[in-house]
């Protein structure tokens, strides 16, 4: 399994994900400058990491969004290729269109950091066929632009086409608005494209994955992933 | 040409820096509301004829400084 690893100036997480998708996964990981033009070969899957790409300049990964590396990220997904954002990866990728919608700032105006509780709405993706629906699990968040919105009518055909991959949720997963740290609509903290090859959340499932860190709470995520790739 | 390109938060959409900017004025006593804050984008573009600069202005909105998920812009030739 070949995971690339954009890295823009200013991503902070990208070791996060090298760790996560390289050490402990054993994955053969490698970052990519976000000058390059092309992917490693046979990349299968890219991870867009975390951070504050261009410093959030203008708007939260609008600048990252029309790097180089990105038009080969774009090429990768429309050919089936595996694409995972991570909270700025996740901004980026709204910002270059390959997810609808976009990441306000958070309702309280913070930067919130916190372990919280996410309930899988889709395991049907190449990123939870490990993990069951409904099931419930605990991964951090950190961000200050979190609050996914979405036009009222686009929303709506979100939903209708399972487009939510993971909500917010109590620790019995249990869905509404107490449990939706960041204000984001419908208590989204992922969502998927069309075709199921593209995913971008907030919560971090990379930084808990390592037993020698802390919990693990991320790991159906990784399972997923390695399932995915077993069977292709 | 001087061109301004004011980008504001669509309707609708939330803008907690736009509220507490608002709660900050009503302890100084002000009636104020609806407070929405936006950027200001200001920028030479070549050209004299002011509809074309116009046009090229859109087009970078469209492009990269908008997103029209949230914002809209008006565009100034000044």
């Amino acid at each position: 399994m070949r995971v690339a690893v954009p890295v823009f100036p200013g991503s902070n997480c990208d070791h996060d994900a090298l760790h996560a998708c390289g050490t402990v996964m054993g994955w053969d990981t490698i970052p990519v400058w976000h000058q390059e033009t092309r992917l490693p070969e046979n990349t299968e899957l890219v991870f867009v990491p975390g951070g504050f790409s261009y410093g959030d300049y203008l708007r939260c990964g609008a600048l990252a969004a029309l790097a180089p590396i990105m038009a080969d990220v774009k090429r990768h997904a429309d050919h089936g290729g595996l694409v995972l954002g991570v909270c700025n990866g996740f901004q980026i990728l709204c910002e270059a269109h390959l997810l609808p919608g976009a990441l306000l700032r958070n309702e309280s105006l913070r930067f919130i950091h916190a372990d919280i509780h996410l309930r899988v709405e889709r395991a049907d993706l190449p990123f939870t066929c490990a993990m069951q629906p409904g099931e419930v699990f605990q991964v951090p968040i950190a961000h200050a632009e979190g609050n996914f919105t979405l036009d009222p009518a686009d929303l709506v055909d979100l939903e209708a086409r399972g487009g939510v991959a993971f909500r917010y949720c109590s620790p019995t997963g249990a869905i509404g608005a107490d449990h939706v740290p960041n204000g984001a609509m419908n208590g989204i903290a992922g969502i998927v494209n069309l075709r199921g090859n593209v995913l971008g959340m907030m919560p971090h499932p990379e930084r808990a994955i390592d037993p020698k860190l802390g919990p693990t709470g991320g790991m159906g995520v990784f399972r997923s992933l390695a399932e995915t790739f077993t069977r292709a | 040409m001087k061109v301004r390109v004011s980008v504001q938060l669509k309707p609708g959409i939330l803008d907690p820096q736009g509220k507490a900017v608002e709660q900050g004025l009503h302890g100084f006593g002000f009636e104020v509301e609806h407070v929405r804050i936006g950027r200001l984008i200001d920028m030479d573009v070549p050209g004299t004829d002011p509809a074309e600069v116009k046009a090229k202005a859109l087009a970078m909105c469209e492009k990269l400084l908008v997103n029209p998920v949230m914002e809209k812009a008006s565009i100034e030739v000044l």
